[in-house]
């Protein structure tokens, strides 16, 4: 009596459909907010003052180069996802984030096709050939420029002036600070104009270059939403801006006649641009913060090399993808130190 | 501020919905199922038949081994069946099943002693370990063996975990409120035992009523109360003795490798009640909480009791249910039906309501690095999890996966929604049974 009583106990526990029926997962069962999609939509924001700033320099001739470039990243995802049958994944931002990068990486006024080529190899050949988000090698937006440099050289280094498109005089080109210094050096000059440049006027944007490298401030507000954020962290900008400002230092101050201020490497070029918004991309930096430290100071030194022995005026772009390449070097090599690491105890046990 | 340095982080926590609400003891069960493995190590052999007569406090398994605890009835009653039933582990153990006579008779055999600090360490062991007493923060290691340490280890401090950083549950916090004397008396006890002079009581900062109350009835003792930042896992066995004495444990080694034991609060009240009263470990604390469930609260619950007759009693659940999670949601358990028990180690009951529950695919490793950067053991999560997808557990050994404590930090932070710590399981499983083969 007891028996059968006992067998149907436990043949009620066994099999008696648990109802109501309840989802099974592995912990943890709580998850941050933080997602792909608004991580790059925040980087995207993050990237508004900046191109504020270009459209307020340049105007239209900016206007329609961010425009035709996030529309042709973002295309491109698209086309290529649906022709390929993957999940369609335009929507997470990571697109629109390397069409704005590319975009401000232009100069201002460029031909429509140039944003289109360059947003098609940025997307295609860069980032869906290697697999898509998480498996490219190169920062997508930064491979583009590099190839439309070489490809296009012309219509890569046409510089209109700030702001003649408001006072009318349109077309009108200049040269940025940087190309005025390498032309100066490459004549024997010296730094010939360069020692002539307002910082103010760098500061503010108010100089030849890419929509949005030429606004400092536009840029660090940016840049300080992020860290704020905690979507960026400080090693990489300040490893690879002090490292520029360091070696920049050290051959302005043996020839100043001959070398550049390190202030006006900081506020020229796409140096800011480059170690806050495209060094930092997280797929093609290292993962630990040593390592991002390693890599930043690679950036920084061969921009300085670039910019003062190279064929080019301006390195950041070379730079950040040359270091994307040594990027899974560094992770392979530079480990965080793991808790309890029987090294940490020996010191210990020594001291 | 005593913290982690760098690692963690900092989840919502939720615990102001029960934080406040004192201790209460629910309508008792009219039936337990008392699994004969609730702890860590063998499951215990039966002391009793189909049919017997058990008392409250009856011991009706015995520990089988050195690694084993005893356990004992809840109720007075009738033994109804002993066999297979769901277990919160999520599998199916050997339990007794016990039928309540509603009398909670009690035993006569309970030894009170009021001079227990005069025992030796040897009976003070012995008390405990018949009494059944496990770790209660949720890992459930019998608490004699931990406290049995081998004679080359000399232990120099005992540290109580009161950190409770898991979110939603504030069961030690609503002990330490309520019960600091019986708190602070359980640890005298262990000290004891341990023969030790430093005790540290380890609090984290959002509990500023359980570090006055502690402080207070800790004063005149060498038994100091540290503040802790609040910051996941600042509770982890491992983090909070770096937090509190500077130490690391070394990888793969235990807490008396650096001379610390380390019991949670909700222990040295069990080891109070078992020394002062000869109460064994039948009943425990347990944060009800979540969306989905109608009335959150602490309650007093005898060890056994069915999560169904929990939920009923809490007033039933609100909408239909998505996850009930046993423990805290970044470590805890997720259960797979309303007939599992209460068990020693069981801190927390959290009922996520179908809606808020979000079942996404993962998607492929950014390498965004937050997952490394939150590891509090600083491991690399994300090699783990690339290695666990594409199948190849061998090649995780390099990246020493065995460190890995599962607090869940890196799947928290993962914005790809990887499954790291499954996969962590997945590789850690496999490589387990690699080894025993090539044993």
């Amino acid at each position: 009596m007891a028996e059968a009583a006992a067998e149907q106990e436990e043949k009620k526990g066994r099999l008696e459909e648990p109802t109501p029926k309840l989802i099974l997962t592995s912990s943890p069962h709580q998850i941050s907010q933080d997602s792909i999609e608004r991580i790059m939509w925040t980087v995207v924001l993050s990237l508004a003052p900046a191109s504020l700033a270009g459209l307020y320099f340049f105007g239209w001739g900016a206007f329609y180069v961010l425009i035709v470039s996030v529309c042709s990243t973002m295309a491109a995802e698209a086309i290529y996802q649906k022709l390929s049958g993957e999940r369609i994944s335009v929507t997470d931002g990571s697109a629109a984030v390397t069409g704005l990068l590319l975009g401000l990486t232009l100069p201002p006024g460029s031909p429509w096709w140039l944003c289109v080529v360059g947003g098609f190899f940025a997307i295609i050949i860069c980032k869906q050939l290697y697999g898509g988000l998480g498996f490219n090698p190169f920062n997508p937006a930064l491979m583009a420029r590099v190839f439309l440099l070489i490809a296009f050289p012309l219509q890569m280094t046409t510089w209109p002036v700030p702001r003649s498109f408001f006072s009318g005089i349109d077309a009108k080109t200049g040269a940025t600070p940087l190309g005025d210094l390498q032309v100066a050096r490459l004549t024997g000059k010296g730094i010939g104009k360069a020692a002539e440049l307002n910082i103010l006027d760098a500061f503010i944007g108010n100089i030849g270059g890419s929509i949005g490298e030429v606004s400092a401030i536009a840029l660090l507000i940016g840049a300080a939403y992020l860290i704020y954020k905690q979507y960026i962290t400080w090693h990489i900008p300040v490893s690879m801006i002090g490292t520029v400002m360091v070696f920049s230092g050290i051959f302005w101050m043996i020839d100043p006649s001959k070398y550049v201020n390190p202030v006006f490497h900081l506020f020229t070029g796409g140096l800011i641009l480059g170690a806050f918004f495209m060094a930092t991309d997280m797929v093609t930096c290292p993962v630990t913060l040593k390592g991002q430290l390693l890599f930043g100071f690679g950036c920084g030194l061969i921009t300085v090399i670039i910019r003062i022995w190279g064929g080019y005026p301006e390195g950041v772009s070379f730079a950040i993808v040359l270091m994307n390449i040594v990027s899974p070097m560094i992770d392979r090599y530079i480990r965080p130190v793991r808790y309890g690491a029987v090294r940490v105890n020996n010191k210990k046990l020594a001291a | 501020m005593w913290t982690i340095a760098g690692e963690g982080i900092h989840p919502t926590d939720s615990k102001s919905a029960t934080s406040s609400i004192p201790i209460a003891d629910i309508k008792p069960p009219a039936k337990v199922v008392i699994p004969l493995s609730q702890h860590i190590g063998a499951p215990c052999d039966p002391l009793v038949k189909i049919g017997d007569i058990v008392k409250k406090y009856q011991k009706v398994g015995e520990a089988k081994g050195v690694v084993s605890s005893p356990v004992h009835s809840s109720v007075s009653g009738k033994v109804l069946a002993i066999g297979r039933f769901p277990h919160p582990s999520g599998n199916q153990s050997n339990s007794i099943v016990i039928e309540s006579d509603g009398k909670d008779e009690a035993i006569d055999s309970l030894k009170e002693n009021s001079d227990y600090l005069n025992l030796d360490p040897k009976t003070l062991k012995d008390i405990i370990l018949e009494a059944g007493i496990v770790g209660m923060g949720g890992a459930a290691f019998p608490t004699h063996v931990k406290l049995n340490p081998p004679k080359e280890k000399k232990i120099t401090a005992v540290i109580l975990n009161g950190a409770e950083c898991e979110p939603f549950l504030t069961s030690d916090d609503r002990l330490m409120v309520e019960k600091s004397r019986e708190v602070i008396d359980g640890m005298k006890i262990l000290m004891h035992i341990m023969g030790v002079r430093d005790g540290y009581v380890g609090i984290e900062d959002d509990k500023p009523g359980a570090i006055e109350a502690i402080t207070k009835s800790a004063s005149g003792t060498n038994i100091r109360v540290t503040s802790l930042e609040k910051k996941y896992p600042q509770g982890a066995e491992k983090q909070l003795i770096k937090s509190v004495t500077g130490k690391e444990v070394p990888s793969g080694g235990l807490p008396m490798d650096v001379g610390i034991i380390v019991q949670n609060v909700g222990t040295a009240v069990a080891v109070y009640n078992a020394v002062r009263y000869g109460i064994p470990l039948v009943d425990r604390i347990v944060t009800v909480t979540g969306n989905g469930i109608n009335r959150r609260g602490n309650f007093n619950i005898p060890v056994g009791t069915l999560l169904e007759h929990v939920v009923t009693e809490c007033g039933g659940l609100v909408g239909e249910p998505g996850k009930i999670i046993f423990g805290g949601p970044m470590m805890g358990i997720a259960q797979y039906s309303m007939l599992v028990p209460i068990l020693k180690g069981t801190s927390g009951i959290l009922v996520i309501p179908k809606g808020d529950v979000v079942l996404e695919d993962f998607r492929a490793c950014i390498r965004c690095g937050r997952c490394v950067q939150a590891c509090p053991i600083r491991l690399l999560p994300n090699m783990y999890s690339i290695l666990g997808e594409a199948g190849k557990p061998k090649e995780a050994e390099q990246y020493y996966v065995f460190d890995c404590i599962e607090c869940g930090c890196c799947t928290y932070v993962c914005p790809s929604r990887r499954p790291i710590v499954q996969q962590i399981r997945y590789i850690k499983a496999e490589m387990r049974k690699a080894k025993s083969k090539v044993a």
